[in-house]
Parts: structure tokens; sequence; C-alpha cells
């Protein structure tokens, strides 16, 4: 255990911590030239959609399957709840994007038919699909870490964008100019 | 007024550290002798100079001077006095400024009292904290002047963020500051030391203090911080590997082992190059940190008012003492002599595994924290957290616990454990080794739900506590000299700590509710009714406050009140915990948003032990304290002593 008698080995390991420390150095002058681009980029995009069968979750909308996503048209798939404020707050934009032509499908998580019912009575119903998903298999198999979050799928069945969060007035512009960017991927 | 002022002392402090650094210089020449006794002198007043100018600060805090930009960005009139006192340090500027003061305050400190070290080896130190301040009064007085004035006065202040209105903030960055600084003059000496190639026991003797000093303030100000999150944050965790976090976490790892190996310079003469290595790494660490929390690099909880343009500041600071220190320690440590030898099973011998298992661990930590930024320049995202870093860190901290028990316990130089010697160690060891088997085994055999590693640190805890106190066995308790008890009460609070880290993830039990009012939950042994709900009005806020009642296994009710904060100035919303603490955990309750439905979301969580964590950090500081205690009573003793021989020799010599 006693230290190293090797005069020219322990010179070299003396020239170690400089040399980390200009490792250290050259890394941080490169993080500072490269401002932290905190946008988180989601790692499904590019992924396409995992097979699902999911039941109809309202009376009067069917279930959702991946088949309905692999039609040639890019659709935006909304994971919500209706135990969700958020979710309740972006339906006006939901139901501007249905205005708009887009189809909107969604995946309600982990909840009750009568609750969804009156959410759906309450804000509007802009879904031309909503699936069931009580265990929300299909939400961790897209990659979505909460309510609400949206999709945009491409007329081949494959990620191409994830909003996370609500959808504010001024995203409404961008989703629909990222269906157009599918659109023509897509095609 | 009183702006214009501090910022001219500010500017005194920094010529007159310029001075020192040039009068250092020269005194350190073979003929440099007159201008030596300039040094301690300049550097005592340059203390002083920069206590004046950061009391001005706070005094500007303190009358809300809405002429001053920092108060106007960080503070408000209606805000409780000792929130505006925090507020001085809770902003960039100010607590750089904070930062430079402790810097000048401790160099002065070591100018007055440091007489033991050889002078050359002292002026080499005081010149070089005066280059290290240099760099930072000129990143102060250059780029973060804290005094700036406003063209116009507004009405009122911006206010201070609600999460940081709270004691946590009058304490926890004070007392980090004093060690992340403290370690400054750890730095300087090692610095001085080399440049006069004057590394032994003397050097040791004389900068131990400050790394002792420098390593409670860190241990208590982490112990602070990590409650402050737990309770305000409202995630109910501890430690979420945060960069920040691990910023506070590097210099203290690098602290304890050098804390441990100027122990072996002082006793033993030996890990000369070693220690003033990590004289230098200590502090370099610190401003790492510093450099990755200001300049915003990595994200973090943390947020600064972050700016490159200040990262670029401190990273050329960063360059020169650090890249400095580094270039001369290269070029002077192979002429360090070798120090004293000694056996393999010899304390010296675990005290050198404990420094590289310590290495390790704070090499982990550096590469968990900086990997995002590797990954980044190949444009890759990542964030590395817990399941990194608690197995990883867990290969290195094991077996230094198992040494940890056994360090103590053995001789200097060389040691032989054959014979009535061997038995009267091992046997308790042996035994301390069956407690973390056993436990281990049944919690394992009892509960498959709980993880290896959870299990495996309520198992070395329970060993560790117990082999802790073995070096006070055969001892005169009375007669056991502090630093002695001062060792066994941190080892024991790591075990103390440990076990709560284990048992909060081992035995955790997390509920989230919506209730209405009169509805009840279970949550492990509690129940749990929200009987109420109501508002509260504080000076700055105005709040939601919850009735809580709870029951422990069937016990007396108790009432807890979390609190959802509104703040007006600046608006912001804060959810104010409730706690119930037993002596076997924390029942811990948060009040959420209320539903649509009319339900209020609350969070509960039930924390066996948790308090521990925080008791163990309390027990480590403690420690610490006691060995300061020891020590400087032995000085002071000493001191008395030497008078008092001096006394008598000049008596008998007339």
């Amino acid at each position: 255990m006693s230290r190293a008698p090797a005069k020219s080995g322990l010179k070299l390991g003396m020239w170690l911590p400089l040399v980390i420390f200009i490792g250290l150095f050259a890394l941080f002058v490169h993080g500072l030239m490269r401002p932290a681009n905190t946008n988180v980029v989601s790692a499904f995009i590019g992924n396409p959609l995992p097979q699902f069968n999911l039941p109809a979750a309202a009376a009067d909308r069917p279930g959702l399957t991946t088949a309905v996503f692999r039609t040639g048209k890019p659709r935006l798939l909304n994971v919500f709840a209706s135990w969700c404020l958020p979710c309740a707050a972006e339906t006006p934009q939901l139901a501007a994007l249905a205005q708009a032509g887009v189809e909107v499908d969604g995946v309600a998580i982990h909840d009750r038919p009568e609750d969804l019912a009156r959410f759906l009575a309450n804000n509007g119903n802009p879904y031309t699909a909503i699936g069931r998903d009580d265990k929300r298999a299909v939400q961790i198999a897209i990659g979505s870490s909460g309510v609400p979050e949206t999709y945009v799928i491409d007329g081949k069945g494959v990620i191409r964008y994830q909003h996370i969060g609500d959808i504010r007035a001024d995203d409404v512009p961008m989703l629909l100019g990222k269906l157009k960017d599918a659109a023509g991927a897509g095609s | 007024m009183i702006a214009e002022l501090g910022l001219a002392i500010l500017w005194m402090a920094a010529a007159l550290a310029a001075l020192q650094l040039v009068a250092g210089g020269l005194a350190l020449r073979p003929q440099g002798a007159q201008i030596a006794g300039l040094v301690r002198p300049v550097a005592v007043m340059q203390g002083v100079l920069v206590l004046i100018s950061f009391g001005a600060l706070i005094m500007l805090f303190v009358t809300t001077d809405l002429s001053v930009k920092l108060v106007v960005d960080n503070s408000h009139s209606a805000k409780p006095l000792i929130f505006k006192i925090a507020g001085t340090w809770g902003n960039h500027e100010g607590s750089m400024l904070m930062w430079v003061t402790i810097m000048a305050v401790a160099g002065a400190v070591v100018a007055l009292v440091e007489r033991q070290l050889d002078e050359r080896t002292l002026i080499a130190t005081l010149a070089g904290q005066a280059f290290i301040s240099l760099g930072f009064y000129a990143f102060l007085l250059f780029a973060s002047n804290p005094f700036a004035r406003l063209a116009q006065v507004p009405d009122e202040g911006q206010g201070l963020n609600p999460l940081l209105q709270d004691m946590g903030l009058a304490f926890h960055p004070p007392t980090l500051y004093v060690g992340y600084v403290g370690l400054s003059i750890a730095f300087s000496f090692a610095i001085g030391a080399l440049v006069t190639r004057n590394v032994g026991p003397a050097f040791a003797r004389a900068m131990r203090p400050w790394v002792l000093g420098a390593w409670i303030f860190l241990t208590l100000g982490i112990t602070a911080g990590s409650y402050w999150a737990y309770y305000t944050l409202g995630w109910g965790g501890w430690w979420f590997w945060d960069p920040v976090e691990n910023a506070s976490l590097m210099p203290w790892l690098a602290a304890t082992a050098l804390l441990h190996s100027v122990s072996v310079l002082q006793n033993r003469d030996a890990l000369r190059a070693w220690t003033v290595m990590l004289g230098v790494v200590a502090f370099s660490m610190s401003m790492v940190g510093t450099f990755l929390v200001r300049s915003g690099i990595l994200t973090s909880v943390h947020a600064f008012a972050v700016d490159p343009q200040r990262g670029a500041f401190i990273l050329a600071l960063l360059a020169i003492d650090i890249g400095g220190a580094l270039v001369l320690f290269t070029v002077r440590a192979s002429t360090v002599t070798e120090g004293a030898r000694f056996s393999f099973l010899s304390r010296e011998a675990a005290l050198v595994f404990n420094n590289v298992m310590l290495c390790g661990i704070l090499g982990i930590v550096v590469i968990g924290t900086l990997y995002p930024l590797v990954t980044e320049a190949y444009g890759v995202k990542v964030s590395v957290g817990a399941p990194y870093f608690n197995p990883v860190a867990a290969i290195f901290a094991i077996p230094m616990f198992a040494v940890m028990a056994i360090g103590p316990l053995l001789r200097w130089r060389r040691d032989r454990l054959a014979g009535e010697r061997g038995r009267r160690i091992m046997v308790p060891l042996a035994i301390c080794t069956v407690v973390v088997l056993a436990v281990f085994g049944g919690v394992e055999a009892i509960a498959h739900h709980i993880g290896v590693l959870p299990a495996l640190g309520l198992a070395m805890a329970s060993g560790l506590f117990p082999a802790s106190f073995l070096p006070l066995a055969g001892r005169n308790l009375r007669r056991t000299p502090l630093p002695v008890w001062g060792m066994v009460i941190a080892h024991a609070g790591i075990a103390v700590a440990l076990f709560g880290m284990a048992s909060e993830s081992a035995f955790s039990v997390e509920r989230l509710a919506a209730l209405t009012i009169g509805e009840s939950r279970e949550v492990g042994p509690w129940h749990v009714t929200l009987d109420g709900m109501m508002p509260v009005a504080g000076p700055n806020w105005t709040a939601l406050q919850a009735s809580v009642s709870t029951h422990y296994d069937g016990g007396a009710p108790t009432v807890l009140h979390p609190q959802a904060e509104t703040f007006t100035n600046p608006p912001g919303t804060r959810n104010e915990s409730a706690l119930q603490t037993r002596w076997n955990g924390q029942l811990y309750v948060v009040l959420g948003e209320q539903a649509l439905d009319g339900r209020w979301q609350m969070r509960f969580w039930w924390k066996p032990f948790v308090p521990l964590i925080w008791i163990g950090g309390g027990l480590i500081g403690l420690g610490g304290i006691l060995a300061m205690v020891g020590r400087l009573l032995s000085d002071w003793r000493r001191q008395i002593a030497k008078g008092k021989i001096a006394y008598r020799r000049m008596r008998q010599g007339r």
C-alpha cells in the first residue's frame, strides 16, 4: 500500500488531473456555445403506432383501433380524461380543429362511462372515435406521461408530433401546420 | 447614497485584494522580507471592507430602496423583514457578493489567527486567496453589479419567488456558501504549500480546521436544503439528483475525502501529494458547481437568472484558477518528497481505501451530472436520475461502509490482528456482520417487493450503527478526547441517515385521493379525514387551508392544516404541505386543486423513519462540531502552556 515508488509512473499520474480538467473545460465551452435546447423531443416520433383495439368509451362513438390510422389521411390522437381539468380547457381548441376538417380520435384514460358522458355533454364532443383505456396500456405504449397529450399521426399510422399539455388557442395553427406536414410525409 | 457607498467600498476591497496579491508575490522573493509585514493587515482590512459592502446591500434590501435594480427585481415592501434580509442572497448578484464576502472574511481570519505555519507558506496562501478573490471581484464589478441603480424609480418591487419566501432561504444558502467558500481556504493553503514546497504535518495542522469547518457547514447546509426541498416543493421526495444538488454533493464528497487524508498527513506525514490534490479538487468542485448552476448549461429546479455571458465569465475564472492550480500541482507535486510508508493493515490503509471510494462516488456523480451535456453534444437528450446514481454509487458506498466499521479500530502504521487484540476487534465486528446478514435475509424473506438496494441499505445501516461505537470500547469515556467522540458520532450519523434513506424507499406509502368534505382514506397505518376548508391570509399571501384529522392505528386524532397559498407579489402559488412526525415516521399531506365536481385533490404519504435522514445529517454535523471544539480547546490549552513556559523561562533567565 506504499506510495508508488516508480518515479516515471508517478509523474504520468500527476498529469491525469490536468488532462481531466482540460477535457471538462472543452465540454463546458462546447455546452456554453450551444445553449441548451429545453424543448424535449419525443423519442416516439417516427415510430408507428402500436397495435391496439380499444372498446368504445361513449355510447354514441365507436371504439378505437390502429386500423383507422392507416387510411392515408393524417389524424389527431388526443389522450384525455373526464377527471382532468386542462382536458376540459382544451375542448374549444379541439372543436375548432374538428371544424377545420381534422379527424380527432380520443383515448379516455382511467375513466367511468357516466363521468365521460357528463364531460362530453358539458364540453362538447369533437371526437370521431373514443377508445376506453382503463389500464393506461395504450397511453404507456405511445409514450404519454400524462393528460392531456395530443399526437399527430400521419396516413400510415406513424407518430409525427407529440404535444404535451393542453392545446392553447395559439397552438391550433401550429397543429394544423404539423398535420399538413404529416400529409406530405405520409402520402 | 448607501448603494454608491457600498459600490465604492467594494472597489476599495478589490484594490486591497490586488495589493495583497502583489505584496504577497513580492514578499516571496529572497529580498522581499520587508514587504512581508504588509500582507496580513491588508488581508484583514480587505475582509472588513467587504463585510461593510455586504452590510450596505442588506441595508438596501431592509429599507426596500427601489432605486436599486436588484431590490426592485427581488424584493417588495410588503415582504416580512426576515425575507427582505434573506432576499439579499436569494438572487445571482447578492449571492456572489456573499461569496466574495465569505472568502475575504475567511482570509482575514487566517491572517489574524494562523501562527503555527511557516510565514512564507502563509504569505503564499494569502496571496493565493487574493488571486481567487480578484477573479470574483472582477465578476461582481464588471458583470454582476449588485448596486446598479435604475434611471426610473418604480412604485413597487417585483417581489421574491414564493418558494423562496421560507425560513429555509434564511439559513440554507449562507450555510452552504460558508462551506463552499471555506474550501477556498483549503485551496489556497494547497497552493501556498505547492509554491513553497512545504507539505508536511504543520501544513496539515493549519489546513485541517478550515477543511473541518467548511465540511461542517456543507453537511448542515445540504441537510437543511434537503429538508427544505422535502417540505416546500410538495413532491414528497428529499433528494432528486438535480444538478444543483449534485453541485453541493460533489464538494462535500471531496471535502470528506480531504478531511480524512489531511488527518493522515497531520498524524503520519503520509499522503502528501494526494492531500494537496484533494485540496485543489474540493474547491474546484465548488466552482464547477457554481458554473453549472449559473451558466444555465444544465437545466435544474434551482433556476437562477441564467446568462451565458456570466457563464463565460465563470468559465474563464474556472480555467485560470483550477487550470493554474493543476498546472502548479503537475509541475511541483513530483518534487514534493514522498511521505511516510505504511502497511496494508493499518489505519492509513483504511483511510486510503475510504478516500478512493469517496473519489469513486465523486467520479460517478460528476459523470452522471455531466452526461446529459456530453450526449447533447451528439444531439441526443437524456436525463440521468436515481436509476443510475443509486446503484452505481452503491458499488463504492457499500465497501466503504464496511471499511468504515473496521478502520477506526486499527492502529496507525501497521497493525496485527492476532491473539487477544485480534479477538477484541474481530468478535464485535463479526457480530455486526451477522446483524447485517440477518437484517438483509430477514427483509428479503418477509417483504419480497422491497428492492435489493433498500434492503442492503437497511442491513448495512443496522450493522454500521453499533460498529460505529466500537472505538469507544475499553476506553474511559470521560477521558476520551472530543475528536474521538466526534468521529464516532459522525460515523453513527452516516448509519442513521442511511437507515432513513433505505426505509423511505422501501416502505413509503403514497395515496392520491379526491375527497369531499367528510370523506376518509386509509394511508398505511393512518386513517385520514378531510374535515373542512377555510380561507386564511398571511402578510403577502392568501390561502385555502384544509383541516385534515389523522388517526394513527386507531389512536387519538390530531389535526393537520395543509395550505394552497396564492401570492400576489410576484403572482405565484405554493403548496404548503403539512407534516405529522412520530417516532417511527412522518405523514405528509399536500392539498391540491379542486376538481370540477367539488372534490379536493389531495396527496398523502406515509414515510416510515424518514426523519432519520436529516437527524443523521445533523449527527454528522454534530460530530464535526465536537471534533472542531476538541481541537480548538487543545490548541488553546497548548497556547496557555506555551505562554506559561515562556513566562517561567523569562523569569529564570533574569
